[in-house]
């Protein structure tokens, strides 16, 4: 009798173990789906309070860092001006596109936490829902890719670097217009591959490798790397490319959230011919 | 009693502090992350009834999620460290077993004793989180070497906090 009860208690502790593994297995699978709400993202107000307080020590010692970062910026930018006057007081700052509506509007927002050490690094930022950030909106900065809106809410988001196993970015090589999927395999956040790149492509190393126009989170154009090495598989039609990424990720303090008014429009003309999940 | 559970949550918070303000921040190169916050698993009480002490772990798990953006992944490694430890700390018992409201320590049982407990719970905890984390077995080797090195760094720091908190008392 005494047997089975001890029996019956230690079952009793690997259940509860069992139960609480499955709570655990239901919160990451939940998570990784890409929009999902939830309570307990890093977007919550004690969190991002932390992580405020955090980031303004931090910012005094990249203080120097980012001035420089962001007189280099505000020269180009004032280089690119036909006139010498920049309206800084609006907080969506709008271009152009060639065809003259407007496709894509730029929010600038400010890094509160970041992390590169992590086989999936995430990044919050401080703007959210009611600045019109929504999930699935591309990050960008001056310098290239930095990765893509996963959760917001209220005056936050969170985003899902380039440095994460999930972020799969459609690239080109801005010579010749070949593209493929870039990707980051982990270890060193200098470097990422742009995978399924036909063999008889001629590559060269130092080649600017940009985004495409085919995803709608991200311009074209964009800055993600150059070519540093290209690796072959035997056995597979494709190159892997080695890119060295522009941005780095350790020192980002400021960052651009990419609007894109179209979004929509060309979502769900192509959702007619490709019922599958499109890639970022 | 209340003095003791005082203690554990000071203890709590004060390691989730340093976890979340300072060694999240730090960045060892990318095979590198120290989790001290397992300390706190580690400290508590040996005679803790083992369901609570799965369920306080399940919480500190969440607690250090909700600052990492991982919901589930730290709940996960410190549940499976919570259920190996009273199993261990059978294993491993002295001679005349524990007294009661004993915490493991170096103090009390010694610095071999403490290593060798120490170790395997935050191997086991490091396990589970860096599998969690790549979730594929591709990258096999990689993950293992970011494992090994995190578990060393973090069982140094385990055992640095240990010897900075240690109060020249005689009774203990």
């Amino acid at each position: 009798m005494r047997l089975l009860f001890l029996l019956l208690w230690r079952n009793n502790f690997t259940l509860f173990f069992i139960l609480l593994q499955s709570i655990c297995l239901y919160l990451l699978v939940r998570n990784n789906r890409f929009q999902q709400a939830s309570v307990l993202n890093a977007t919550n107000k004690v969190v991002t309070t932390t992580m405020e307080g955090v980031n303004y020590v931090k910012e005094y010692i990249h203080l120097r860092d980012n001035n420089n970062l962001l007189a280099e910026e505000n020269a180009k930018l004032r280089a690119l001006l036909n006139e010498a006057q920049y309206d800084n007081d609006s907080s969506a700052v709008t271009i152009k596109d060639s065809a003259s509506i407007q496709q894509y509007t730029y929010l600038d927002a400010k890094v509160i936490n970041n992390s590169i050490s992590h086989r999936n690094n995430f990044i919050t930022l401080n703007k959210g829902r009611l600045q019109g950030v929504l999930p699935e909106m591309g990050v960008i900065t001056e310098k290239g890719v930095v990765g893509i809106v996963n959760h917001v809410s209220d005056h936050y988001c969170t985003v899902m670097s380039l440095l994460h196993k999930e972020t799969n970015i459609s690239a080109m090589i801005k010579r010749n217009k070949f593209f493929g999927s870039l990707k980051w395999e982990g270890n060193d956040p200098n470097y990422a591959y742009l995978n399924e790149i036909d063999k008889t492509v001629p590559i060269q190393k130092g080649d600017t490798i940009v985004t495409t126009s085919f995803s709608t989170v991200f311009p074209a154009n964009i800055m993600i790397g150059r070519v540093e090495q290209t690796l072959t598989e035997p056995g597979s039609p494709f190159f892997k490319i080695k890119v060295k990424l522009s941005m780095n990720f350790g020192n980002l303090s400021h960052v651009y959230i990419v609007k894109n008014l179209m979004k929509q429009e060309q979502e769900q003309l192509e959702v007619i011919n490709k019922p599958k999940e499109d890639e970022q | 009693m209340i003095l003791l559970i005082l203690r554990h949550i000071l203890r709590f918070i004060v390691l989730i502090t340093v976890q979340v303000i300072i060694l999240n921040n730090i960045q060892l190169g990318t095979f590198i992350n120290p989790f001290l916050y397992v300390l706190f698993l580690l400290s508590l009480p040996v005679q803790l009834p083992k369901g609570l002490l799965l369920l306080v772990a399940f919480l500190t798990g969440l607690t250090i999620d909700m600052f990492q953006n991982t919901p589930g992944m730290h709940a996960s490694a410190c549940v499976l460290l919570a259920f190996v430890r009273p199993t261990w700390l059978r294993i491993i018992a002295p001679r005349d077993g524990y007294e009661t409201d004993v915490e493991p320590s170096i103090r009390k049982f010694g610095f071999p004793w403490y290593l060798a407990y120490a170790a395997l719970l935050i191997f086991i905890h490091h396990l589970l989180l860096f599998f969690v984390e790549v979730f594929r077995f591709s990258e096999f080797f990689d993950t293992l070497l970011r494992i090994l090195m995190s578990s060393a760094l973090t069982l140094l720091l385990v055992v640095i906090s240990h010897y900075l908190t240690m109060k020249p008392k005689s009774n203990m």
